[in-house]
């Protein structure tokens, strides 16, 4: 049986952990010692869309896990420094994989350690009751490439593992394709939804919410020319298309801001914002989003 | 001479309760809340603050109830001016009304419904402390002039200009009065909806360098669709923008817009980034940024539908 460490259990972490655990011998790293203490006690509990409860191992320390032949590092894009970190000199047989959001998680993890990498980017959404509860929402894919001393095959045999467990998953010769049209997408729909407090709903595609929303995702496809990558899916399409689901999505940069927690703007719209300066090409709606984004989170101690 | 005061919120009671000291003048408020109306009858109504002040006139939330008069100062939040003149505009069939309130439209919305329109912008802010009392904040000048397409006499502007000094609210009458009221549209316009996007005071707004620069890019197309209508600003707003931001001056104080939306009340924001995006539109000068901010503000108010 494989071996997968899920380092960083969220809410895509527990339901990556939650289903693979029924195919693979599944270890999970935590931030908090009570976290790994629930996990090992009663195992993480899936409902929704599937419904599964999966035993894993938990530990805050890696030195107390065993080596894994795959990390699939699922923190939130703000902590991927604190993992990188822990992660250091350890497991150095092992493929390490990355799902964050934006552009440019891999990137910690790579200054970290010479592990191969793979690079992934995910639309499956949950919401976590509990340490050990996660509830699966949408079952929308996880795409999967190589990054750093991997081959194609290697990221078909991940995306095969992740299939095998009930989720959806595509491997790509090439990820930036896919990645940047979701790095359009989640610059675009996140920063709106955490400024304005609405949900992914209609408002996004349509009247002037959804003319704004356009000119940002036009902005977003002139970078991804200029870095003369080809999007595999039109983001503005991506947009209408999630606005017509039925039930209204509620970003996680919408969620940090209400709850007052640090976002995954860098990650995200200043990752967008910085290679668009590197490339030249104008963003300043970008740019006057991600300075407002920034500045609220500023506002959290007044 | 009698003059009404349709909406006698903060600003309007500033000039209620001033004009009101005056023997030559009658003053009537028109307002839509009842409390308000009742303790203003009963008791006069009270400024306090800048100055002590208490003004006897005469206040209804009918306005069927509102005699002729020579002038009207209207001082509703902008949202509520169509409906404020609608109901009141007979009471100005041989007279003269003036706006003095925020933003942009003000006036065409008059226009629609009396014949001579003041072109107004006052500087003066307070708020209502309690029915019947007002707590005056700041003091400042007002400035009127005619509104072109369908302006008052010049010598009306004058005798309301007039009155108003001598009563305690120092007005000019002016002959273009488009240059302070697109001074404070786009002072308005570039930094409330930041406040009220970010929760920021205006002095943390503008001590971040890089949200000051979104501050001028909006302050840019505003002066951008200024000069196209050929209207001069009677002075900078990006000095007054720094001025404000000053420990002395306005550096803690929370925008009106976040105040807003705090409380979630409607915004006037369709009025400020709205009337700079129309006006740009109409003279062919891009307005992005102000264009984005609108967007996300009344997002902001959608919002509070959910």
């Amino acid at each position: 049986m494989t071996r997968v460490c899920i380092a960083g259990v969220g809410v895509i972490g527990s339901l990556l952990a939650g289903h693979l655990g029924q195919v693979a011998e599944v270890t999970v790293l935590t931030r908090r010692s009570e976290h790994a203490r629930a996990l090992n006690d009663q195992g993480l509990r899936v409902t929704g869309r599937s419904s599964h409860t999966a035993r894993v191992t938990a530990a805050v320390d890696p030195a107390e896990l065993p080596e894994p032949e795959l990390v699939i590092v699922a923190c939130k894009g703000t902590d991927l420094e604190t993992v990188a970190m822990r992660l250091e000199g350890h497991w150095s047989d092992a493929t390490v994989m990355t799902i964050q959001n934006g552009l440019g998680a891999e990137e910690p993890i790579a200054a970290r350690g010479d592990w191969p990498l793979l690079s992934a980017v995910t639309f499956m959404s949950g919401t976590r009751h509990s340490d050990t509860h996660v509830e699966y929402i949408l079952d929308t894919a996880t795409w999967i490439g190589p990054y750093r001393d991997t081959t194609p095959a290697d990221a078909r045999r991940v995306a095969d593992l992740i299939v095998s467990a009930g989720l959806k998953a595509e491997a790509f010769d090439d990820l930036r394709p896919a990645q940047w049209s979701k790095l359009i997408f989640n610059a675009t729909v996140n920063a709106v939804a955490a400024l304005t407090g609405l949900p992914h709903d209609f408002h996004f595609a349509e009247g002037p919410l959804g003319d704004l929303v356009h000119a940002l995702v036009d902005e977003g496809k002139a970078t991804a020319r200029a870095a003369a990558v080809e999007l595999r899916e039109d983001p503005w399409e991506m947009n209408v298309l999630a606005t017509r689901r039925g039930h209204a999505h509620y970003p996680s940069m919408l969620e940090d801001v209400e709850a007052k927690r640090p976002t995954e703007i860098e990650l995200i719209t200043g990752a967008l914002v910085r290679e668009a300066e590197r490339l030249g090409v104008p963003v300043p709606l970008h740019t006057a989003l991600y300075r407002l984004v920034k500045a609220k989170e500023a506002s959290y101690s007044e | 001479m009698r003059i009404c005061i349709v909406g006698c919120g903060a600003v309007g009671s500033l000039f209620a309760a001033n004009l009101a000291q005056l023997d030559d003048v009658e003053v009537w408020a028109y307002d839509a809340s009842r409390e308000h109306v009742d303790a203003i009858n009963a008791r006069g109504l009270r400024l306090t603050g800048a100055g002590e002040v208490v003004g006897r006139l005469r206040a209804t939330t009918d306005a069927h109830e509102l005699p002729p008069c020579d002038f009207g100062i209207v001082a509703t939040k902008a949202m509520h001016t169509e409906a404020a003149i609608r109901a009141a505009a007979h009471a100005f069939r041989g007279g003269s009304v003036a706006t003095v309130q925020n933003g942009l439209g003000n006036e065409e919305t008059l226009a629609g419904h009396v014949e001579r329109v003041i072109r107004g912008t006052t500087f003066p802010a307070g708020k209502i402390l309690e029915p019947g009392h007002v707590q005056w904040d700041v003091k400042g000048d007002t400035t009127l002039g005619p509104y072109e397409p369908q302006p008052a006499p010049v010598e009306a502007i004058e005798r309301l200009a007039d009155a108003c000094t001598r009563g305690g609210m120092p007005t000019n009458a002016v002959h273009d009065a488009r240059g302070p009221q697109w001074r404070k549209v786009i002072f308005n316009a570039s930094t409330n909806p930041i406040g009220a996007l970010t929760g920021l005071t205006h002095g943390r707004v503008c001590e971040r360098p890089d949200l000051r620069a979104l501050v001028s890019g909006l302050v840019d197309e505003g002066k951008a669709v200024a000069a196209a209508q050929g209207i001069v600003l009677d002075a900078d707003p990006e000095e007054l923008i720094d001025h404000a931001a000053r420990p002395e001056v306005a550096y803690g104080h929370k925008a009106s817009m976040l105040q807003d939306v705090e409380a979630r009340r409607a915004t006037e924001v369709d009025y400020l980034n709205g009337g700079i995006v129309r006006f740009g539109l109409e003279h062919r000068v891009p307005t992005p940024l102000n264009e984005a901010i609108w967007a996300l503000v009344k997002g902001v108010e959608e919002s509070w539908q959910q």
